[in-house]
C-alpha cells in the first residue's frame, strides 16, 4: 500500500514538475487540464484507499496554485493586450481554434479560482461517501471552471461552460442532502436542487448557443473567434443587437443570479456540501458576470449602453431584495445564500456605471465575494459539521465555547458587511463612487445596503454567537487545525487587500479602463 | 518629525495584534500575574508611545509661523482607479493636534485606569473563571489605532476607515461582556443605529467626489476639497444645491456617531460596556467625531447655511432634550450618558453657528471633564461592587476622598463655574450663538441662546443631584458582594460592569435601603487602587487648566480664511466686551440657580424630589421612560423592517419560486401527456406499421407455393393485365 501512495503521489508530482518548466509558453493549458491528471491518478487507485485519495486530490489542486501565483507575478499590468495566449487550430473545417488567453477581466477570477479549488479540497475532507467519484468530479469542475475563464474561442468557452455544469449537478445530488418532503407538500433536498441548478443553467447555456451560432454565421469568414468578434462590434443591425443582448442577458442572469432569476440559489446553497457551496458562491456565480463583461460588453456595446440603465436598477433590486431576504432566514446557510445575491448586486451596479471606478470595483468586488463568501460558507460547514443544523435561532453563546472560531467568523462577518480596513469595502465604495456618478438616486437607494448588510449579519452573529451559551452545546469542539487551514489563508488575503488592494487592482485597471473606454465611445 | 508621523496610529495597532493573538499566551505562559502586568504594559505602551511622539510633533507644529503649521505624511497610494487616487496619508494641522494630544493623552489615561479596573477575575454562569483581560486591551488598542486613523487621515475615505474602525471598537467594547444578552444586543445595536449614520456619510463623500469631478477636481483629499470647493456655489444634485446636499449627508453621519437626535438612542445603552470604554469612547473621543468631522469640512459648512441651521437646530434640540431625560435616570452612567449626548449638542450648536473653534474647544473641555465624570463614576461602582444605582449609594465622600474630590472638579467643570474648564468653552458657544446672525430665520440665534442657557440650567441641575445622592448624605446601602467562586453575579445581574471585588468573604446583605446602615470596616466601601485615582488626578487637572489656553484662536489657521458664505460669528457680530460679560453672569447665575435648587432638593429637603415625582408623575414617568423613542423606534422601524423582511422571504417562496415550481409542474405534466401521446399515437402508427407489415407478410406468405406452374399461372396474368392496360389507356 505504502507503494501505491508513493506511485500517486509521484504520477502527480512528476507531471507537475515538467509543468513547472513549461509555464512560459503553456501555462494557461496546465493550469486548464492539470486537474484531469490527477483525476485520472485518483480512477486507478485502489479501493478503500480515501485518505490517499483525497491528499492526491490536495496535491493536485495545489499546483494550479503554483501556476496562479507565476500568473500573478507574470502578469503584464500595463498591456491591454491578451496575455499568456495559446492558439492553435482545433478543428480547421468549422474554424474551430483552441485559443486561450488571459487579461484584466479574467485574470482575477484564475487566481480565485485556483486558491478555491485547494483549499476546498480540504474543505471536502468530511466527504465519506463514493470520495472517489467525488474528487474526480471535483477535478473535472475544475477544468471546467478554469477553461471558462481562459477560453477565447466561443466554441471552447463553451464546451467548458458546459463541462462545468454536468459535475456540478451531481456533486449536488448525489453529494448534498438526501430527498424529503417539505411541510408544503414540495418534495425538496439534493436531487431537487440539483435538477434546478441543471435546469435553470441549461436555459441559459441554450440561448447562448443560440447566440454563438449567430455570431457564427453572420460574420464572415465564420469564426468563433472572440477577439474577431469584438473587433467587428458593430455590424449587427440594432435590432439583432438588442435580442442578441437580452438573451445572452438571460443566460448569465441566470448565473449571477439576477432576480428574477435566483431562486435555484438558496436550494442549490442549502442543500450541497460545503466545498461545493463554496465554488458555487465562489466561482460560478462570477461567470455570470464575467460573461456580460466578456461578451455583452465589447461584443454588443450599442445593446449595452442601451441597456446600462436596466442593469443598474436591476442591480439595485439585487442589492436591497437580496438583503431584505437574507435578514428573514433563519437557515444560516440560506441566509449567506441570500447575502451573495445582495452582494453580486454590486457588481452589476458598478459595471453599469460606466466610469474606471465603478467598472473596476466591480471586478474587484467579484474577487472580493469570491474570498468572503467562500469564508462565510466555510465557516457553516464547520457549526453544521458540529451541530448537524443550521438554525440561527438555536444556537447561542457559541463565543463561550469555540472563541478562535467566533473570531474568524467576526472576521468574515464584518468583511462582508463592508467594513473598511478589509477588502469588500474598497470595491463597494469604488462601485459607489462610480454609480453615483450616473445615476444618483439608485445608487443612494443601493447605499442602504450598507445598513441592511450590517443589520442582518451583526443580529446572526448576536444570535449564533453572542447572549448566554445554550448548553446544549456545551461540549462543541473547538475549531480544528483543517478547519483553520482553509479559512486563514482567506481571511489574511481581506485583511491584506483592505490596506493594499493596489496588487490585485493593478491586475484588472488596464484592461477594464479600456472596456470601459470602448463601451462609453457608444453612449 | 513629519515622517514619522505614520508611527503615531501604528504603534497601538501594533499593541492591539500583539494582545489580542498572543494575550492568550502571555497568560498561559508567564502566569495569571505577570500575563496581565505585560499586557497593560503593552497596552499602555504603545498608547503612551504615541502620546509622546503626538506631543513632539504638537511642539513642532507650533515653532512653525501661524501660516505653515501643517505636517503632512504621505506613506503609500492606497488605491489609485481612474480618476480616484487615495493615499495613506496623514496630516497634522491645529485641529488634528489638538485631537491627537486629547485621544493618546487621555487614551493613555484611560488606558493606564483599565489595569486596575479591569483586573478582576471574571466567571461566567457556571461559575468558571475565565479571563478576558487580554481581549479588552487588545480591542483598546485597536480603538486607538482607529480614532488616531480617523483624526489623521488626511482624506475623507481614509477617515472613514478610522470613522467604521471605532464604530467596530464601540461594538466590541459595548458588548465585551458578551454573555449577558442585554450587552449584546446594545453593542449589535449601536454599530446597526451608525450604519444609518455611515449611510449619509457615504452618501456625503460619493457625493463631494462626484460634484467636485464635474469640474475636473477628481479627488478625496481634505487640502485640495477645501481649495476647490469654491467651485460648488453654483452647483445642484437633484435640484438641492451642492454644497447643502453634501453636508447634510455628511452631517447624517454626525448624527449617528455623535448621538444626536434622532439616533441617539444607541448612546445610553451603549454604557453597558465597561466603565473606561464609556469614559474614552462614548464620551471624550469616538463620540465627538462628528464634530471633528464638521471642523475639518469648515469650508462646506460655510457654504451651507441651511446645513448650518439644521445643525444647530439639531445641536440645541439635543442638548435641551437629553438634558430633561438626565434629570430623573438612576442608574450613575446612564446620567452620565445624556449628559454627554446633551454636551455634544452644544459642540454642534457652537459649529452650527460657525464657530467651529468654540465648538473643538469644548470637545477638548468635555473630553476631560467628561472622561473625568466617568472614571470617577467608575471608581464609584467599583467601590459598591458593581451597584450603579445612585438611590443606593450617599455618603460615599468619607469612604472615597480622591475619587470625590476629582469629582468635585468635574462637576463644577461641566456646571460651567468659573474657572474651571467648561466655563470656557460653554460660554464661548453661548456668546458665538447669541452674537451670530443668521440669515435664514431672524430671529434663530436668540431662540438657540435660550435653549442653550436653558439646558444649561438643566445640566447644573442634574450634575448636582448625581453628586449630591452619590458623595454626601448617608450611605443608602452596602456594596453588593458576590460570594466565592460563584460570584459573577454583579457583572451579569447588574449592568455587567465591573467584576468581583476584593473583599473578605460573607453571605449577601440585599436589605437597608432607607435607614442609615452601619458597617463593619472591611464591608466598607473602599477608595480605588492607586492606578485608578492617578488619573483622575490627571484628569482632573486638565478639567481645571484646559479652559485657559486660547484654543479658538489657535484652530484661526484651520477655519479662517475661506472664501464661504457664512463666516465664523465672532468676526460679524460687534464685539460688544460688557455685553459678553453681562451674558456669562447670567449663565453662570443660571449654573449656580440649578445647582442651588439641587441643593435644596436633595440636601436640605429630601422628601421634595418624591413629592414632585408624585405631583407631576406624568411627566416624570414619561422622562423616567426617555419619552419612550426606544420603544416607538422599536414598533415603528425595527418592526416596520422585519415585517417587510418576512413579507420579501415569502414572496420569494410563494410567487417567484411559485412560478418556477408551477411552470416546472406545467412542464412536468406536458411532457406526461406527451409521453402518452408518444405511447398512443405516435407510437401507435409505429405499432400499426409493424404489425400491418407482419400481418401482410404472414398473407403474403401464401403466395409462395414453390410450385412453378403457379408462378408462370402468375407471370401470364400479370402480361395480360399489361397488355389490357397499354391497349385501352
Amino acid at each position: 500500500m505504502e507503494i501505491v501512495a508513493r506511485l500517486a503521489y509521484i504520477l502527480v508530482v512528476i507531471p507537475g514538475l515538467i509543468s513547472l518548466f513549461m509555464l512560459e509558453k503553456h501555462v494557461l493549458s496546465w493550469i486548464i487540464f492539470f486537474p484531469l491528471i490527477g483525476a485520472a491518478v485518483i480512477l486507478f487507485l485502489p479501493k478503500g484507499q480515501e485518505e490517499l485519495m483525497k491528499r492526491v486530490a490536495a496535491l493536485t489542486t495545489f499546483f494550479p496554485v503554483v501556476m496562479a501565483f507565476y500568473i500573478f507575478l507574470k502578469f503584464n499590468r500595463t498591456s491591454t493586450d491578451f496575455q499568456f495566449v495559446e492558439h492553435a487550430s482545433w478543428i480547421p473545417y468549422f474554424n474551430i481554434d483552441y485559443f486561450l488567453g488571459i487579461d484584466g477581466i479574467s485574470v482575477s477570477m484564475v487566481l480565485l479560482t485556483a486558491l478555491l479549488s485547494f483549499l476546498c479540497i480540504f474543505a471536502s475532507w468530511g466527504i465519506d461517501k463514493a470520495v472517489r467519484g467525488y474528487l474526480c468530479l471535483f477535478l473535472l469542475l475544475d477544468t471546467g471552471m478554469m477553461g471558462v475563464f481562459a477560453a477565447l474561442d466561443f466554441f471552447l468557452f463553451f464546451i467548458f461552460w458546459e463541462v462545468m455544469l454536468l459535475p456540478m449537478y451531481f456533486l449536488i445530488g448525489i453529494w448534498g442532502s438526501p430527498s424529503r418532503v417539505d411541510p408544503d407538500g414540495m418534495v425538496r433536498g439534493g436531487p431537487y436542487a440539483a435538477i434546478k441548478f441543471f435546469l435553470y443553467t441549461l436555459v441559459g447555456s441554450a440561448l447562448m448557443l443560440i447566440c454563438i451560432l449567430y455570431f457564427y454565421f453572420v460574420h464572415e469568414p465564420h469564426t468563433f473567434n472572440m477577439t474577431k468578434l469584438m473587433a467587428s462590434n458593430t455590424s449587427y443591425s440594432p435590432r439583432a443587437q438588442w435580442w442578441l443582448w437580452v438573451a445572452l442577458y438571460i443566460g448569465f442572469a441566470i448565473k449571477v443570479p439576477v432576480f428574477p432569476f435566483h431562486t435555484w440559489l438558496p436550494d442549490a446553497h442549502v442543500e450541497a456540501p460545503t466545498a461545493i457551496s463554496v465554488i458555487l458562491a465562489g466561482i460560478l456565480l462570477k461567470m455570470g458576470t464575467y460573461g456580460l463583461l466578456r461578451i455583452n460588453y465589447p461584443m454588443l456595446p450599442q445593446a449595452t449602453v442601451q441597456f446600462s440603465y436596466f442593469l443598474a436598477v436591476m442591480g439595485m433590486i439585487n442589492i436591497i431584495y437580496g438583503a431584505l431576504c437574507a435578514m428573514a432566514q433563519k437557515d444560516l446557510k440560506k441566509l449567506v445564500a441570500y447575502s451573495s445575491i445582495s452582494h453580486m448586486g454590486y457588481v452589476l451596479l458598478g459595471m453599469s456605471s460606466f466610469t474606471p471606478e465603478g467598472i473596476n470595483g466591480a471586478v474587484f468586488q467579484m474577487f472580493n465575494h469570491g474570498t468572503i463568501t467562500a469564508m462565510l460558507f466555510l465557516i457553516v460547514g464547520v457549526i453544521y459539521d458540529r451541530a448537524h443544523h443550521r438554525q440561527i435561532e438555536e444556537f447561542g453563546g457559541l463565543a463561550q465555547q469555540m472563541p478562535i472560531y467566533s473570531g474568524i467568523t467576526g472576521l468574515a462577518f464584518f468583511a462582508a458587511l463592508g467594513l473598511p480596513g478589509l477588502s469588500a469595502f474598497i470595491s463597494e465604495a469604488l462601485v459607489f463612487l462610480g454609480a453615483f456618478q450616473r445615476y444618483t438616486l439608485i445608487t443612494m437607494i443601493s447605499v442602504t445596503g450598507v445598513i441592511l448588510g450590517a443589520g442582518y449579519m451583526l443580529w446572526t452573529m448576536q444570535r449564533v454567537f453572542l447572549g448566554p451559551l445554550n448548553p446544549k452545546y456545551a461540549t462543541l469542539p473547538e475549531i480544528n487545525k483543517r478547519e483553520l487551514f482553509t479559512l486563514v489563508p482567506l481571511g489574511i488575503i481581506v485583511i491584506i487587500l483592505g490596506f493594499y488592494p493596489m496588487p490585485v487592482l493593478n491586475l484588472l485597471n488596464t484592461s477594464l479602463v479600456q472596456l470601459n473606454e470602448l463601451v462609453r465611445s457608444f453612449l | 518629525m513629519q515622517h514619522l508621523i505614520w508611527i503615531i496610529p501604528l504603534i497601538p495597532l501594533l499593541g492591539a495584534v500583539i494582545n489580542g493573538l498572543l494575550g492568550y499566551r502571555f497568560i498561559k505562559t508567564l502566569g495569571e500575574e505577570k500575563g496581565k502586568r505585560l499586557i497593560g504594559q503593552i497596552a499602555c505602551g504603545t498608547v503612551f508611545i504615541s502620546f509622546l511622539i503626538s506631543l513632539f510633533s504638537f511642539i513642532h507644529l507650533l515653532l512653525r509661523p501661524i501660516d505653515q503649521r501643517v505636517l503632512v505624511n504621505t506613506v503609500y497610494t492606497w488605491f489609485h482607479i481612474g480618476n480616484l487616487k487615495t493615499e495613506v496619508s496623514f496630516l497634522i494641522d491645529p485641529l488634528s493636534g489638538i485631537m491627537i494630544l486629547v485621544v493618546t493623552g487621555v487614551g493613555f489615561l484611560i488606558h493606564f485606569y483599565s489595569i486596575g479596573y479591569m483586573g478582576h477575575d471574571e466567571y461566567d454562569e457556571q461559575g468558571h473563571r475565565y479571563i478576558s483581560y487580554w481581549r479588552y486591551f487588545s480591542y483598546l488598542n485597536l480603538f486607538a489605532f482607529s480614532m488616531l486613523l480617523l483624526v489623521l487621515a488626511d482624506n475623507i475615505l481614509l477617515m472613514f476607515v478610522g470613522w467604521e474602525g471605532v464604530g467596530l471598537c464601540s461594538y466590541l467594547l459595548i458588548s465585551f461582556w458578551y454573555r449577558k444578552q442585554a450587552n449584546a444586543v446594545a453593542g449589535m445595536k449601536a454599530f446597526v443605529v451608525n450604519r444609518i449614520g455611515d449611510f449619509g456619510f457615504l452618501i456625503g463623500i460619493f457625493a463631494l467626489f462626484w460634484a467636485l469631478g464635474r469640474h475636473g477636481i477628481w479627488t478625496v483629499n481634505f487640502r485640495q476639497i477645501g481649495e476647490h470647493a469654491h467651485l460648488l456655489a453654483e452647483d445642484t444634485i437633484l435640484g438641492i444645491p451642492a454644497a447643502t446636499f453634501i453636508t447634510l449627508f455628511l452631517f447624517l453621519g454626525a448624527i449617528g456617531k455623535s448621538a444626536q437626535i434622532p439616533l441617539y438612542v444607541w448612546l445610553p445603552d451603549a454604557m453597558a460596556g465597561p466603565t473606561p470604554v464609556s469614559a474614552l469612547i462614548h464620551a471624550a473621543t469616538m463620540v465627538t467625531a462628528g464634530v471633528y468631522m464638521i471642523g475639518r469640512l469648515n469650508f462646506l459648512y460655510s457654504m451651507a447655511p441651511v446645513t448650518l441651521t439644521i445643525v444647530a437646530l439639531i445641536g440645541a434640540a439635543t442638548a435641551f432634550f437629553a438634558a430633561t431625560i438626565g434629570l430623573v435616570q438612576n442608574d450613575i452612567k446612564r446620567i452620565l450618558a445624556y449628559s454627554t449626548v446633551s454636551q455634544l449638542g452644544y459642540m454642534f450648536l457652537g459649529m452650527g453657528v460657525a464657530a467651529y473653534g468654540t465648538g473643538i474647544f469644548h470637545l477638548m473641555t468635555h473630553a476631560f471633564f467628561k472622561a473625568l465624570l466617568f472614571l470617577g463614576a467608575g471608581s464609584v461602582i467599583h467601590a459598591m461592587g458593581g451597584k450603579q444605582d445612585i438611590r443606593d449609594m450617599g455618603g460615599l465622600r468619607k469612604y472615597l476622598p480622591t475619587t470625590f474630590r476629582t469629582f468635585l472638579i468635574g462637576w463644577l467643570a461641566i456646571c460651567g463655574i468659573f474657572p474651571f474648564a467648561g466655563f470656557f468653552s460653554k460660554d464661548e458657544i453661548l456668546w458665538s450663538v447669541f452674537n451670530h446672525s443668521n440669515p435664514v430665520l431672524p430671529f434663530l440665534p436668540k431662540l438657540l441662546w435660550l435653549i442653550g442657557l436653558l439646558g444649561a440650567g438643566l445640566t447644573a441641575f442634574y450634575m448636582s443631584r448625581l453628586v449630591f445622592m452619590t458623595f454626601f448624605g448617608e450611605l443608602r446601602s452596602e456594596p453588593a458582594e458576590p460570594h466565592g467562586g460563584h460570584g459573577n453575579d454583579a457583572r451579569l445581574r447588574d449592568q455587567g460592569d465591573t467584576g468581583p471585588h476584593g473583599h473578605g468573604d460573607g453571605e449577601l446583605q440585599g436589605h437597608g435601603n432607607e435607614e442609615v446602615i452601619s458597617l463593619s470596616p472591611q464591608r466598607e466601601p473602599h477608595e480605588s487602587p492607586w492606578t485608578m485615582t492617578y488619573p483622575l488626578v490627571g484628569l482632573a487637572v486638565l478639567s481645571v487648566v484646559g479652559g485657559w489656553f486660547g484654543v479658538p484662536h489657535f484652530l484661526d489657521p484651520v477655519f479662517g480664511g475661506h472664501g464661504g458664505v457664512v463666516s465664523p460669528a465672532a468676526e460679524t457680530g460687534e464685539h460688544s466686551t460688557t455685553l459678553e460679560i453681562f451674558l456669562m453672569m447670567v449663565s453662570m447665575a443660571v449654573a449656580l440657580g440649578g445647582m442651588a435648587v439641587a441643593a435644596v432638593m436633595y440636601l436640605v429637603m429630601p422628601e421634595l424630589p418624591d413629592l414632585l415625582s408624585i405631583r407631576f408623575s406624568r411627566l416624570y414617568d414619561l422622562l423616567l421612560n426617555k419619552y419612550y423613542v426606544d420603544e416607538i423606534y422599536q414598533a415603528v422601524f425595527v418592526n416596520g423592517l422585519l415585517a417587510l423582511t418576512t413579507a420579501s422571504t415569502r414572496f420569494d417562496l410563494k410567487f417567484i419560486d411559485g412560478i418556477v415550481n408551477e411552470s416546472a409542474r406545467v412542464t412536468a405534466a406536458f411532457s406526461a401527456f406527451n409521453g402518452w401521446l408518444d405511447l398512443r399515437f405516435v407510437d401507435g402508427i409505429v405499432n400499426t406499421l409493424a404489425s400491418g407489415t407482419v400481418f401482410s407478410g404472414s398473407r403474403l406468405r401464401k403466395v409462395q407455393t414453390g410450385q412453378v406452374q403457379s408462378y408462370l399461372f402468375a407471370v401470364l396474368g400479370g402480361v395480360v393485365v399489361i397488355i389490357l392496360i397499354r391497349t385501352f389507356i
